[in-house]
């Protein structure tokens, strides 16, 4: 177990030196650093004293080192639209990514689990060929389009939501909540249902085609020759052994959803660092691409290892081979 | 003891036809043909694929005015509602947008951007994929290890910020005033680099499968060159899952072009592809001018439902298992 | 007459597919007494294991008991609702499958698995109900069962894991255990033991036992009676020792002249030629007659019904002595 995790977390280091290379090389060679200090009409010699200054001269390992070293303290530079700290207006924006993601993954989890379970158990049922007709849709209708429709249904023809922003936050320490005020929850709603549908569909094409492959198994039919109930074996047996691969891929998906959360925060104007970073696409704004990408992997990573040692967790055949490895 | 295994149902001997006047009797005469006969929804996919094909090919047939050409448009004409409506104007099909574009020229149009971009861009990303997928399928060891791991980083990346990324960084290099054609370039570049990966595990795969086999080992005797080899043999044999891949990621491609110029990172006002106009048009949703984004969002989406249709029925159709 | 535990009569189950239906059982009958052990025997695909899923009502579609009746002492079962025959599974009649490594779900302790079965048919508490699980692994010989009750299946050998299948097949006392291939998934060294606990709890139960095998070694070992099945019938079936020593039927002749034996120093074993048809193309007539080195033209056209001859049961025009004599 403790190997296992070990091993795991040297690879994620791995992919965080890897993803540190990229994002240093965007920062040092796409966009000159010296623009961060100096404006546009500085003269040539005062910029090289800056860049002297830098230390953009040193050998191109030492300059890694030193952004390495920084980013590890979340020192990313400063923003070249905003001339603020990078460090601050991401950690200013972070709760209202992470809060939709989670709102988005909640809601993809509990009904893309619901729908699968349903139609891989009534196969043959006219709800369970809807959800299959609404998860076709679903990944066929791209994000924005969804997005768009929800809007001009429930903001602009019945007016029940708001079309954008967050609504009223709470300040809890550093971190800002929507979920605390009724304007805050209503909000939340379309963003989430529009982030998270994907996700939903994902999950749910998972779980019905895992549970039809399930229900074929060997200790399925087993357990209907020991005169088990239906239910035993529908929810007790098959829908645990469904759950150990789904945890897994809705796990990793939360990543995807923090990507994703681009475009949705994009169309609700919802202030997370998905739309920081659109803008920072859109004016070439390399400082926030580059700390964009360290801490998006960051997540990425982190989260992929609490999956992997969640995995283990719920799995009592791979806890065991880790404990004594054969 | 009498164990014996069931006997394999014998194929019906049919008559081979001869090579050149029978390859259309043959792929019509085939199982994948047949499952494609059967099943109503794969037809009419197809039929809708091809109609969106046909349109964006005729589309300086088709259309009213070219919306690419600022000389075109009069103001006079903005805003102006669908044909059916009371406020309709022909030859405005579609309505026009606030630069009196009319919007069915302009999805036409819009389109041959989409698929442009999503056709290349799948070719530029299948080509690769399948040449990292031979080269790390074959030569193995640290360059395959190599390739491999980058893909595994990249896989846990979305194709969307690995697109938009790359889009960042180009426009940083050569500043933000791209024309349009450098900007389709740019494109069809970063869906490529973002789209490699599954067909290089897919090729490794079946390269490490194929290389073992005595063919190659009898090719590889009579002195033909590796790539020959993995061109002729080896390849032809990870067709039909390529062939898979490619259609469902030609849906993804369209879907990502059109996010990224949804987002601004992509085709300009000037040169718009369907996400472009889907973007321009949301800007007036709110005063009821829903068929500026109406339309292209539509055509966008049944196109990538079709595309999607088709993926889903090949998948099928080649992959006897799941049946 | 005592009623035998199971009575099969003229069972036909079908199985339906795009181009026809498929006959895999074509008027079986036969029955086993209290105690008793039947042996199924036959080639893949003969039948022999969709037998024992029709009578513990699980043939899924697209396949479906087309005909005939199935008696479990005297209570006939083939007709009745899924939620009857539910409970009659697990708990009058118990079920061995094939591959212990598969037949326990993974996820789950052993005890788990075994508590919720005895109470699915036993009104027990959860310590009672452990209590009989302990000793029901105990039974089955798995040794230290009060700590091994809490492991996971994957923590334990084939061959125990095979014990720990029996254990829940038997937890309810089951009238008539089926044993699908009990053994060919094991080592052959734990074969033995497993087939001499099966016979054992038939013997200390009282249990009827239906046991299907490819292995006529197994059979030999095992079973009171042998039913020898061929392309979805049985071709003959009679006590063990008449049909081992003496076969009647051609397919029989051929099968016990595949055992190898010590005692006879034939250099070679017999083969049959050819091999049994597939469901989609059984011949008319006796199934066997394209392989039957015996075969006339009646074998051809009319298939052959079972005949008594002595202690054994065939179904071959051979031994038809009635016709036999007026053709004579």
């Amino acid at each position: 177990m403790l190997a296992f995790t070990l091993r795991r977390a040297i690879q994620a280091i791995g992919v965080m030196i890897a993803v540190g290379i990229i994002s240093f090389s965007m920062f040092r060679f796409a966009g000159d650093p010296v623009n961060q200090i100096v404006s546009l009409d500085t003269p040539a010699a005062e910029r090289e004293a800056v860049r002297k200054s830098l230390g953009l001269d040193d050998p191109v390992v030492l300059q890694f080192a030193r952004y390495f070293g920084n980013a590890a303290q979340f020192k990313f530079g400063v923003s070249y639209q905003f001339r603020q700290p990078v460090s601050s207006l991401l950690m200013e924006r972070m709760p209202a990514t992470l809060e939709l993601a989670a709102c988005a993954t909640v809601f993809a989890m509990v009904f893309g689990i619901l729908m699968g379970v349903y139609s891989a158990l009534k196969r043959d049922t006219f709800l369970a060929k809807v959800f299959q007709a609404v998860s076709l849709i679903g990944i066929s209708l791209p994000t924005f389009l969804i997005g768009i429709l929800l809007i001009y249904l429930f903001a602009v023809v019945l007016g029940w939501l708001p079309s954008f922003g967050r609504g009223e936050v709470v300040r809890l320490g550093w971190w800002t909540t929507g979920l605390l005020t009724i304007s805050g929850l209503k909000a939340l709603i379309m963003p989430s249902v529009t982030l998270g549908l994907f996700q939903m569909t994902l999950i749910m094409r998972l779980v019905r085609a895992e549970m039809l492959e399930v229900l074929r198994t060997d200790y399925i039919r087993f357990a209907r020759a020991r005169g088990l109930t239906t239910r035993a074996i529908h929810f007790g047996h098959a829908l645990r052994n469904t759950l150990v691969p789904v945890i897994t891929v809705a796990g990793l998906q939360f990543g995807s959803v923090i990507a994703f959360a681009i475009i949705t925060e994009t169309v609700f104007q919802w202030p997370g660092m998905g739309l920081l970073f659109v803008q920072a696409v859109q004016n070439v704004d390399i400082p926030i691409m580059a700390a964009y990408l360290l801490m998006v992997s960051l997540i990425f990573v982190t989260i992929n290892l609490v999956v992997d040692i969640l995995y283990t967790v719920v799995d009592p055949r791979l806890r065991s081979t880790l404990r004594r490895p054969t | 003891m009498t164990d014996a295994v069931v006997p394999h149902p014998v194929e019906p001997s049919v008559p081979r036809p001869h090579a050149g006047s029978g390859w259309l009797k043959r792929a019509l005469d085939s199982d994948v043909f047949y499952s494609f006969r059967r099943s109503k929804m794969t037809m009419v996919a197809a039929a809708v694929t091809l109609l969106f094909f046909l349109l964006a090919l005729l589309a300086p047939l088709l259309a009213v005015q070219n919306p690419f050409d600022p000389a075109q448009l009069q103001l006079m004409n903005s805003r102006i509602s669908p044909l059916w409506t009371a406020d309709g104007q022909s030859p405005f099909l579609l309505g026009t947008d606030e630069q009196g574009r009319d919007v069915f020229s302009a999805i036409l149009y819009g389109l041959r951007i989409s698929l442009t971009v999503g056709v290349l861009g799948v070719l530029f990303s299948g080509t690769l994929g399948i040449i990292l997928g031979l080269i790390a399928g074959y030569v193995g060891g640290a360059v395959d290890g190599l390739i491999m791991r980058i893909a595994d980083v990249q896989l846990t990346f979305p194709a969307i910020l690995i697109a938009l990324l790359i889009n960042g960084v180009v426009k940083s290099v050569f500043g933000n005033s791209l024309d349009a054609m450098s900007t389709l370039t740019v494109l069809v570049f970063a869906i490529g680099l973002s789209f490699w990966v599954q067909y290089a595990r897919t090729v490794r795969g079946s390269v490490m499968v194929e290389k073992n086999k005595d063919y190659v080992a009898a090719a590889q005797l009579i002195g033909l060159p590796a790539p020959v080899i993995m061109l002729r043999h080896v390849l032809p044999n990870a067709m039909g899952p390529i062939l898979v891949i490619a259609t469902i990621n030609l849906a993804l491609a369209v879907i990502t072009e059109a996010t990224l110029s949804f987002l601004g990172a992509g085709m300009p006002d000037t040169m718009p592809s369907l996400g472009t106009l889907i973007r321009i048009g949301n800007n007036y949703l709110f005063a009821g001018e829903w068929w500026i984004v109406a339309f292209p969002g539509l055509a966008l989406a049944s196109l990538i439902l079709a595309i999607n249709l088709l993926g889903d029925w090949l998948r099928d159709a080649l992959n006897p298992k799941l049946r | 007459m005592i009623e035998p535990v199971l009575s099969v009569r003229n069972l036909r189950v079908e199985f339906v597919t795009r181009r026809d239906i498929l006959r895999a059982i074509d008027g079986v009958s036969f029955d086993i007494a209290k105690g008793e052990v039947l042996g199924v025997v036959g080639e893949s695909g003969a039948g022999k294991s969709v037998t024992g899923l029709a009578v513990i009502g699980l043939i899924d579609r697209p396949g479906r008991i087309a005909g005939g009746e199935i008696y479990l002492s005297g209570m006939r079962i083939d007709n009745l609702p899924p939620e009857e025959l539910r409970r009659i599974r697990g708990k009058r009649i118990g079920m061995i499958f094939q591959d212990p490594l598969t037949s326990l779900n993974p996820l789950y302790r052993i005890g788990d698995q075994l508590v919720e079965t005895i109470r699915t048919h036993l009104n027990l508490s959860e310590t009672a109900a452990r209590k009989r699980a302990i000793d029901l692994l105990a039974e089955v010989g798995i040794p230290a069962p009060e700590k091994r009750i809490d492991a996971y299946p994957h923590e334990f050998s084939g061959g125990m894991r095979q014990r720990v299948v029996i254990a829940l097949a038997i937890c309810a006392e089951p009238e008539l255990i089926i044993a699908d291939e009990p053994t060919t998934a094991l080592d052959v060294s734990v074969q033995a033991q497993i087939i001499s606990l099966i016979k054992r709890l038939g013997r200390d139960h009282g249990t009827a036992v239906m046991l299907v095998t490819h292995d006529m070694g197994v059979i030999a070992e095992t079973s009171d009676r042998v039913a020898v099945m061929y392309s979805g019938r049985i071709a003959e079936i009679g006590p063990v020792l008449d049909v081992v020593q003496n076969p009647l039927h051609p397919y029989a002749k051929g099968l016990m002249g595949a055992i190898p034996t010590l005692a006879s120093d034939t250099d070679r074993l017999v083969q049959i030629p050819g091999s049994m048809p597939r469901l989609s193309a059984i011949p008319p007539g006796c199934p066997f007659n394209p392989r039957c080195a015996f075969a006339f033209d009646r074998c051809r056209v009319e298939r052959p019904e079972p005949i008594r001859h002595g202690s054994q049961s065939v179904a071959c025009h051979l031994y038809d002595t009635a016709a036999t004599e007026t053709a004579a």
